[in-house]
C-alpha cells in the first residue's frame, strides 16, 4: 500500500544567517510519486533538496522519510541518493566503477555487483560503456551514469538537482520522457528540482511551486495551470493577463466583477476563496481569448481594442491588443489550426476579444 | 591567371617593395611558431647561457684530468672509473637518495594536512594563509638552517627546555649532527614547495565529488581514500619531485647540521671543487648524480602515470 506521507516536511526551515532560504514549510510526498520543486533561482528549492539528502540540517522543524525522523542522520546513512546538477561523475574511475561506487558496503559478491552494474548499463541504454573513462562521456551519457550510480543502491527516494539543465533542448526533451518512463519502471519516489516549468509539467505527478523559501501551491500540473491559487503561481506557470478589479455582486454561480479594461466580467471560476466584495484580480490565460476581426454575435464576455503587435510562431500566433482603460496590452495566443499565409492582423486594426465565463479566474488582489 | 601574373611583373618595377616592417609583420602573422619562439627568446637565451652551457662544461670537465695546478685536456674515462672503484661514492649516493626519499616522504606527510586545511577548512582569506606559509622564505635558507641548529643544539631550545622542565638532567646529544637532523631541517625548508602544489590539486577538486561520495554511503575517511586522495595525487607527485630533486644534492644542510654521519654526496662534490681541487672528478660525480636523479624521476613518473591510467 503506497503511503501518502512517504516524505514529510514538518515546519521545516533553513536559515543562513538572516536569510530564510526555506521558511516554515509543511507538506507530504507520496510513495512512488514523481514530485517536482519548481521555482526561480534562490527560492529555496535546492536547499530543501539538500536537507532531504542530509547535506544541510534544518534550522527548525523536522523531516521524515518513510516514517523515520532524519534529524541528525548523516548523508551516508540516509535511504536517499542524489543526482547532482553537474553529475559529479568521479573523473578517476571508469563507468563501471562509478556505478558500483556505492555498492561496496552492500555485502554482495563482486560477481553479483558486476551483474547489477551491467543491468544498470542496460537500463540507462549504455551497454558496453563500462570501461570508458568519465572524460569520454557526453553530457547526456554522464547524466545517465549519474542516474545509474544512484539507482543501483535502490534508494527509497531519488533526489535530482536540475539534472537536465546542462543538456541542449532536444536532448533535454528526450531525457524528460525517458526519466519519466524510468521512474514508472523502477517505482522509486523521485524528488526533482527545476526552474523550468515546462520540464516540471512534462514529468511530474505533482509540483510544489516555491518562492522566497515558501511553498505557494502544491498541485498537479493541470490544476496549477488552470486553477492557480495565488497570483504568483498564475504568473510563474505560463503567461497570464492580470486585471485589477472589484467585485460588484453575485448571480447564482457566477461573480460579477468590474475589471480594468474589460468592463463588466462574469466569472464562474475562482482560485483561493474569493472574497464577497472588494478588490480582486481577474486572471485570463492568453489562449482562452478568441480574437476576431469583425464584431462577433455574442451575449457573453466581450471587449474591443486595437492590435498593437502580432507575432507568427508557426504552430501559433501571439497578438498584443490594447484596450481602453488599461495601459498594458492584453496577450492573446491563437493556434494556427489552418494554413494561413497572410491573415496576421494589421497594426492598429480594430479587433474583438471574447472569452468564456469559466476562463476568467478570480484571485485575491 | 596569366593576366594578373603579367600585371604583377609590370608593377614590380615602379612600385617599391613592401617595407621591411610590413614583411616581418606578415611573417609573424603567417607562422605561429615564429611568434612563439620570439616570445620565448629572452628566457630561452638565459636558459642556454646559464644552464646548457655550464652543464656542457661540466660534462666536458668530467672527461679531463687534474694535474696538480693545471688540467690535462686529453679525453679519459678515469674519473668515472674512480667512481666505481671507490665504494664510498656509490654508498654515499645511495645514502643521499635514501635520506632524500625519507625527507620527501616526511615533507609530504607534514604538508598534506596543512594543504588540506587551507583548501577545505579555511573559508575566507585563503590568500593570507598562503602568504603565511611563505613567511619562512622571507629569510635566507642559511638562516633557517642555523635556526634549527639553535633549536636542536647542545644548549639549544629543546635541550634547555627539557632541562628546565626537569625531564632530563643533561643535554641530549642525539638531536643534532646526524641524518635525522638533516631530514628534519630539509623537510622544514622545503615544506612550502610541497604545500602549494598539494593545495592547488585539492582546491581543484569539485566539492560535488565529495558530496556524491558521501551520498553513496562513504564515511568521511572512506571518502578521503577513495576520492580526495586519488584526485590530489597529481599535486602529491609534483610536490614529491619538487622536494626530492633538490634535496638529493643539497650540501649546506648536511654540512651545518649533519655532522660526520649526516654527510651527503653534495658535500663530496663540493669538496672536489673546493679543498680537494679535483674539478674533473667533481664534474664526473655531478654528472652521475644528475643521471641517477633523472633516471629515478623518469621511473617514478612512468609508474605513477601508468598506475593512474590503469585505475582510470
Amino acid at each position: 500500500m503506497a503511503r501518502d506521507d512517504y516524505i514529510s516536511m514538518r515546519n521545516t526551515s533553513k536559515h543562513f544567517g538572516s536569510v530564510k532560504a526555506v521558511d516554515d514549510v509543511t507538506f507530504d510526498i507520496g510513495e512512488g510519486e514523481f514530485f517536482s520543486l519548481l521555482g526561480a533561482s534562490g527560492c529555496g528549492k535546492t536547499t530543501l533538496l539538500r536537507m532531504l539528502a542530509g547535506f544541510e540540517q534544518p534550522t527548525l522543524g523536522n523531516i521524515f522519510i518513510d516514517g523515520q525522523p532524519q534529524a541528525g542522520v548523516p548523508p551516508h546513512h540516509r535511504p536517499v541518493n542524489m543526482v547532482f546538477q553537474n553529475y559529479a561523475i568521479f573523473p578517476h574511475l571508469n563507468v563501471n566503477r562509478n556505478i558500483a561506487y556505492g555498492m561496496r558496503k552492500s555485502g554482495l559478491s563482486k560477481a553479483e555487483i558486476d551483474r547489477r552494474v551491467d543491468e544498470m548499463l542496460d537500463l540507462i541504454k549504455l551497454p558496453g560503456y563500462g570501461a570508458r573513462g568519465a572524460h569520454q562521456l557526453s553530457g547526456g551519457q554522464r547524466q545517465r551514469v549519474a542516474l545509474a550510480r544512484a539507482l543501483i543502491k535502490q534508494p527509497k527516494v531519488l533526489l535530482l538537482d536540475e539534472p537536465l539543465g546542462a543538456l541542449d533542448k532536444k536532448l533535454r526533451e528526450q531525457m524528460q520522457l525517458e526519466l519519466r518512463a524510468l521512474q514508472r519502471d523502477v517505482g522509486i519516489t523521485f524528488v526533482f528540482v527545476t526552474h523550468d516549468q515546462e520540464e516540471a509539467m512534462t514529468m511530474s505527478d505533482r509540483i510544489a511551486v516555491m518562492s522566497l523559501g515558501k511553498v505557494l501551491q502544491i498541485d498537479s500540473p493541470a490544476r496549477l495551470y488552470e486553477v492557480p491559487q495565488v497570483k504568483e503561481v498564475a504568473d510563474f506557470i505560463g503567461t497570464v493577463n492580470l486585471f485589477e478589479g472589484a467585485i460588484k455582486g453575485r448571480e447564482g454561480d457566477s461573480t460579477i466583477v468590474d475589471a480594468e479594461g474589460l468592463g463588466t466580467v462574469r466569472s464562474t471560476a475562482s482560485g483561493a476563496e474569493a472574497p464577497e466584495a472588494g478588490p480582486i484580480t481577474v486572471a485570463i490565460r492568453p489562449e482562452k481569448f478568441q480574437l476576431t476581426f469583425s464584431e462577433p454575435e455574442t451575449s457573453g464576455n466581450m471587449v474591443t481594442g486595437t492590435m498593437q503587435a502580432a507575432a507568427y510562431l508557426g504552430d501559433r500566433s501571439h497578438y498584443y491588443v490594447t484596450v481602453d482603460g488599461r495601459e498594458a496590452p492584453i496577450a492573446v495566443a491563437a493556434q494556427n489550426a489552418e494554413r494561413q499565409l497572410s491573415v496576421l492582423g494589421q497594426h492598429h486594426e480594430r479587433v474583438w476579444l471574447t472569452w468564456n465565463d469559466d476562463s476568467a479566474l478570480l484571485l485575491t488582489a | 591567371m596569366a593576366v594578373t601574373d603579367s600585371a604583377r611583373t609590370v608593377t614590380h618595377g615602379d612600385v617599391p617593395l613592401p617595407s621591411l616592417i610590413f614583411r616581418v609583420n606578415a611573417l609573424f602573422l603567417r607562422h605561429e611558431w615564429i611568434r612563439g619562439y620570439t616570445l620565448l627568446s629572452p628566457t630561452l637565451l638565459v636558459m642556454v647561457m646559464l644552464m646548457c652551457l655550464p652543464v656542457f662544461m661540466l660534462v666536458t670537465y668530467s672527461f679531463w684530468t687534474q694535474n696538480y695546478l693545471d688540467i690535462d685536456r686529453t679525453f679519459t674515462l678515469a674519473n668515472y672509473e674512480a667512481f666505481f672503484q671507490k665504494p664510498i661514492y656509490v654508498a654515499l649516493i645511495m645514502k643521499s637518495i635514501r635520506m632524500s626519499l625519507f625527507c620527501t616522504f616526511a615533507t609530504i606527510i607534514l604538508a598534506y594536512p596543512m594543504a588540506y586545511f587551507i583548501a577545505f577548512k579555511v573559508k575566507s582569506n585563503k590568500l593570507v594563509w598562503l602568504i603565511l606559509i611563505t613567511v619562512p622564505f622571507w629569510t635566507s635558507y642559511l638562516l633557517r638552517v642555523f635556526a634549527w641548529k639553535v633549536i636542536l643544539g647542545y644548549n639549544g631550545v629543546v635541550n634547555s627546555g627539557l632541562i628546565s622542565v626537569g625531564l632530563i638532567d643533561e643535554p641530549l646529544q642525539f638531536l643534532l649532527y646526524n641524518p635525522t637532523a638533516v631530514v628534519l631541517t630539509l623537510a622544514h625548508a622545503w615544506a612550502a614547495f610541497a604545500i602549494l602544489p598539494i593545495y592547488v590539486s585539492l582546491e581543484k577538486i569539485d566539492r560535488s565529488y565529495l558530496e556524491a561520495a558521501t551520498d553513496l554511503g562513504d564515511t568521511p575517511s572512506e571518502r578521503f581514500w577513495r576520492v580526495t586522495w586519488p584526485l590530489s595525487l597529481p599535486g602529491v607527485i609534483a610536490a614529491g619531485l619538487l622536494v626530492f630533486i633538490p634535496t638529493v644534492a643539497d650540501y649546506v644542510t648536511p654540512r651545518l647540521v649533519g655532522g660526520t654521519t649526516g654527510i651527503m654526496i653534495g658535500n663530496i662534490i663540493q669538496s672536489q671543487f673546493g679543498k680537494a681541487n679535483n674539478w674533473p672528478l667533481g664534474a664526473a660525480l655531478s654528472v652521475i648524480v644528475m643521471l641517477m636523479i633523472a633516471f629515478l624521476v623518469v621511473v617514478f613518473i612512468v609508474t605513477t602515470t601508468r598506475g593512474r591510467a590503469k585505475s582510470a
